[in-house]
């Protein structure tokens, strides 16, 4: 997997962490993977103590993630790495951002520059516009 | 600034964003034709550009905000019909204008043609929040309490590529009105909105989980009034806990209204309210002064009246008596003394609901500079309204839309029917919805029998997606297909405005060519047994439907 940074200057990385399955975690975990069906409530306790949390697309169409991510920032505070695996396009990349994702596992030798195109391809957003954050 | 009157005026962001869409849909296109994307992985992109592939050819969903339209547009989607399509635009249910005869290697240029006068096609399908509709009077109707138009472009720009709505289980639509007397079916919509005013400002109800389909079901009040600066942050509580927990393993149960079901109103409200608990008011506040330059962009139309307007009407409406029926079906009361709301019916006998010529259009436009401010609206039963006549100068008005056959006296009359595009043009129907819809109005063409008959709405849906609100008909049609021939089951008695309701099924469905003697019957029956003052749904009411099933099925 190759890791395609949303953030810039981009989060310093946590390449080789081992990551878990919400049910296998333990104390010394630092970094979990989320479903999609995933309550993020139900990790909230564990985060102050992790640093990486995935949140996974089975499908690109399934946007649940984009909640997750959202909630983990927003109700938890969370200020460690979100990072995005799956089934997802580049035209997703903007959204994966502004929702609090930091990175993309992409699979080895796929071309990074559609995402890169993704990403400076709007200029502002409406939401930003109306003075929402 | 000269703002256009009745919608948004653009800014240089505004137009900026346009052409940033147009790169990254050209840039989509250009992917799939390299391969680098999938046809699965393609196709939910280009629906949330609005492009369909149908039976026989692309079909482009053109956006029409909150239903208005300026005649500088107008105009351009005449251009379109005449240039990329077969010569005409066929206006929707949902206030937009579809194109039916697209080529996909078009679609860019067209794109770029609509966003030279401000439009597109964001979001006009997909599993997205989709164009927001609104009460085609806004602005302009004397029961009216508050101009909607303003909250209605608020939602246009917060739900346009929300970065965590923009893949939903399923297809998201919001009305919004500020009329108590509803037309926008907002209880039929995945969230509703009144609007009214109040001493603290304006306050939303907020219906949600109605919708049509194959599970018709009336929304639910969630709030009764919610306050201005939180209507953003309320809406977006209510689609978090939907893409959170609604269903995707079943395209058919994905709808919010499932959710609203499994989890019942109450038990939705308390989600939403723990969602909103934690959500920093802050972050999602609707600042009034947001509001206000949002409210500046629309022109304030001088709508005075020359003095003795309304005593021309009158004498008019007295010298010629095809004119004051047409008065009588196709007008509304405005607010201001002097004007008045015109519904152009773009329903004439015999021909296809909703569908508008290139010339008709180009007509329109200029007809819409001289008699309304150059603006024109698109009804949700795909008729046209032009909101700020003078009164004295209606006259002149029907004369020239009678002179473009567009001053048929029909409006929400027997003859004003909703059909979807049907087997005709797509891939799910079953039957065809519009020749039965051309059949039925040209057998009910004579304005004055459809004058005593009343009003009397007749909806037609091709399949059970109901895409023709054959639910919500005061007279329901839904083709189903039988070994192979098409077959109409029959509805009555459903209802989309406050006092809204589904049809119950008459009985087994009857062949095609019955259909429209079936039809004629019932309504003879009403007729004939009808009381003084009595409309089609108060003698359904009265005495149920036995006698209407006797007639429907009296031949058979």
């Amino acid at each position: 997997m190759k890791r395609f940074d949303l953030s810039s200057p981009p989060r310093s990385g946590h390449d080789g962490i081992a990551v878990v399955p919400v049910d296998e975690m333990e104390e010394s975990t630092r970094a979990v993977r989320l479903t999609p069906e995933t309550d993020v409530e139900a990790i909230g306790p564990a985060l102050a103590a992790l640093d990486v949390v995935v949140v996974t697309f089975p499908v690109f169409r399934d946007g649940r993630g984009f909640t997750q991510a959202r909630a983990l920032r927003e109700y938890y505070g969370f200020t460690g790495e979100i990072r995005a695996e799956g089934h997802i396009l580049p035209d997703q990349a903007r959204f994966l951002h502004l929702c609090g994702v930091d990175c993309v596992m992409l699979p080895e030798g796929s071309d990074p520059t559609p995402w890169q195109e993704a990403l400076t391809l709007f200029s502002g957003s409406y939401q930003d516009r109306l003075g929402l954050r | 600034m000269n703002a256009p009157v009745g919608h948004y005026l653009y800014n240089a962001a505004d137009r900026g964003f346009l052409g940033e869409r147009i790169a990254e849909f050209e840039g989509q296109v250009r992917r799939r034709l390299e391969g680098s994307l999938s046809e699965e992985e393609f196709k939910p992109l280009r629906l949330m550009n609005g492009l369909y592939l149908q039976l026989h050819a692309y079909m482009l969903r053109v956006a029409i905000p909150y239903g208005v339209l300026d005649s500088r547009q107008l105009r351009k989607l005449a251009h379109v019909a005449r240039r990329y399509d077969r010569g005409y635009g066929h206006f929707t249910t949902r206030q937009n204008i579809q194109f039916n005869w697209i080529r996909l290697e078009d679609t860019p240029a067209i794109l770029r043609e609509l966003a030279d006068v401000d439009m597109h096609a964001i979001q006009t399908s997909g599993n997205c929040i989709r164009n927001v509709t609104s009460d085609q009077f806004a602005g302009a109707a004397a029961d009216e309490l508050m101009d909607p138009r303003v909250h209605a472009e608020i939602l246009r720009q917060w739900s346009t590529l929300h970065p965590e709505f923009t893949f939903l289980p399923r297809k998201f639509k919001i009305a919004i009105s500020g009329s108590p007397q509803d037309r926008v079916a907002a209880r039929f919509h995945d969230i509703g909105i009144l609007a009214r005013p109040s001493e603290a400002g304006p306050v939303f109800r907020i219906f949600v989980g109605g919708g049509l389909g194959r599970t018709p079901l009336v929304g639910q009040e969630m709030f009764d009034s919610v306050p201005e600066e939180r209507l953003l942050m309320t809406l977006e509580a209510i689609l978090r806990v939907y893409n959170a927990y609604g269903r995707r393993d079943n395209i058919y149960k994905a709808r919010i209204k499932i959710l609203v079901q499994a989890l019942g109103i109450d038990g939705y409200r308390a989600e939403v309210e723990q969602e909103l608990a934690r959500m920093n008011p802050d972050h999602y506040r609707l600042s009034p002064e947001t509001v206000e330059a949002i409210r500046a962009r629309f022109a304030a139309p001088d709508l005075s009246a020359p003095e003795g307007a309304s005593d021309a009407l009158a004498r008019d409406r007295r010298d010629n008596p095809d004119f004051a029926r047409w008065v009588r079906s196709n007008t509304h009361p405005h607010f201001a003394p002097g004007r008045i709301v015109v519904t152009v019916s773009v329903k004439p006998a015999g021909e296809i609901p909703g569908d508008a010529s290139a010339d008709q259009m180009d007509a329109l436009a200029d007809i819409a500079d001289r008699y309304s401010f150059g603006e024109i609206r698109v009804t949700h039963l795909q008729n046209l309204v032009l909101a700020h006549v003078a009164q004295d100068r209606l006259l002149a008005l029907w004369q020239e839309l009678q002179a473009i056959d567009l001053g048929d006296a029909n409006h929400e009359l027997i003859g004003d029917i909703v059909a979807c595009p049907g087997l005709d043009y797509c891939a799910l129907a079953n039957a065809r919805s519009i020749p039965i819809a051309q059949k039925l109005s040209a057998r009910f063409a004579d304005s004055t029998l459809q004058e005593k008959i009343g009003p009397l709405r007749i909806n037609i849906s091709g399949c059970i997606n109901a895409c023709g609100h054959h639910h919500v008909g005061h007279i329901g049609l839904l083709g189903v297909d039988k070994r192979g021939e098409e077959f109409f089951q029959i509805t009555l008695g459903g209802r989309a405005d406050d006092l809204a309701r589904t049809g119950a099924i008459l009985g087994a469905a009857l062949p095609e060519d019955d259909m429209v003697d079936a039809i004629a019957r019932i309504v003879d029956r009403y007729l004939s047994i009808r009381e003084t003052g009595e409309g089609f749904l108060d003698t359904l009411t009265r005495l149920g439907d036995a006698p209407f099933k006797e007639a429907a099925y009296e031949t058979v």
